[in-house]
């Protein structure tokens, strides 16, 4: 059978192209944003990962609400986007630098 | 190993290889749009994964909710902003041996830990299987309404919330729409709008 070190070395694996994205994709906001989601679907397979072999549904439990943090999280980023957009008609990192002292 | 043994580890090491394999094209894609619907792929793999976890429901919710709402939302913001694509892969380069050398380390980290020689391995038997009977929404169902129920509703504000600021946050004001003005629909009168012409029939 598949083990729970498959399943953790394969989200493993996610998180660290994720994080890979993040560090690489710095003119992109939503690719950004992606990102954040790859890391996300990382860790909720940590969790359903960890759920199924502990026998303990709490594990799931938790995916539900992440899922429904993210979905506020990227509804929101998304809408910073919007405006950001609008103001400045740019959406690169490397631009946004008007708080910088 | 028997059958059933070789059909599981092949359909879990085929979605680990599409998942990976989207994650990696998400990541390096040139065009955005290309780029979300790797991340679409990514999330079909990963539900084919959880539903092989016996996770049917969240496995469900992963594409309802992530597929048809969030990355739903992602295209329609990456169709309507209409980047230079050219322009934005400049600090690409640059960034990368930065990115390959930190991820490789972290990732080796990570999966040094959680080997199998680190983990205690007496936990973490797996099931042979639930029962046919056996239904996951109910079970779910039963703790997040009882246990969690307090939770949830605090998700359901949550979710009010963003509602509302991603409303406020985007809405223009009544400025440059185009609504319509229902009292001044109904005060107009029909000498304002139509003017009786009389003209002479065509002479033949």
């Amino acid at each position: 059978m598949i083990s729970l070190s498959a399943y953790l070395i394969l989200s493993a694996i996610v998180f660290g192209l994720g994080l890979a994205g993040i560090v690489i994709n710095r003119k992109n906001v939503i690719i950004l944003l992606m990102c954040v989601e790859l890391l996300l679907l990382a860790v909720n397979t940590n969790f359903v990962a960890f759920s199924h072999y502990f026998h303990d549904i709490a594990g799931q439990v938790f995916v539900f609400f992440i899922l429904t943090v993210a979905a506020a999280e990227a509804a929101i980023g998304l809408a910073i986007l919007i405006v950001l957009f609008r103001g400045r008609k740019t959406i690169d990192v490397d631009k946004l630098n008007t708080l910088k002292g | 190993m028997n059958l059933a043994q070789i059909f599981t580890d092949l359909v879990f090491f085929s979605f680990a290889a599409i998942l990976v394999g989207s994650a990696l094209m998400t990541i390096i894609s040139r065009n955005p749009v290309r780029s979300a619907l790797f991340l679409v792929l990514a999330f079909f793999a990963a539900t084919g994964l959880w539903i092989l976890l016996e996770v049917e429901f969240l496995g469900l919710i992963l594409i309802l909710v992530y597929v048809g709402a969030v990355m739903t939302l992602f295209l329609f913001v990456v169709m309507t902003l209409n980047i230079d694509v050219e322009e934005q892969r400049s600090s690409f380069v640059r960034y990368l041996p930065f990115a390959i050398v930190i991820v490789a380390m972290l990732v080796i980290l990570m999966v040094y830990v959680i080997s199998p020689g680190h983990l205690n391995p007496s936990e973490l038997t797996t099931t042979g299987g639930q029962p046919v009977n056996y239904s996951n929404t109910t079970e779910l169902g039963m703790v997040l309404y009882t246990d969690y129920a307090y939770p949830f509703e605090l998700a359901g504000i949550l979710l009010l919330v963003a509602i509302i600021a991603a409303i406020s946050l985007t809405f223009h004001g009544k400025g440059n729409n185009k609504t319509q003005n229902p009292d001044q629909q109904i005060l107009i009168r029909r000498e304002d709008r139509i003017r009786m012409v009389k003209m002479q029939g065509d002479k033949k």
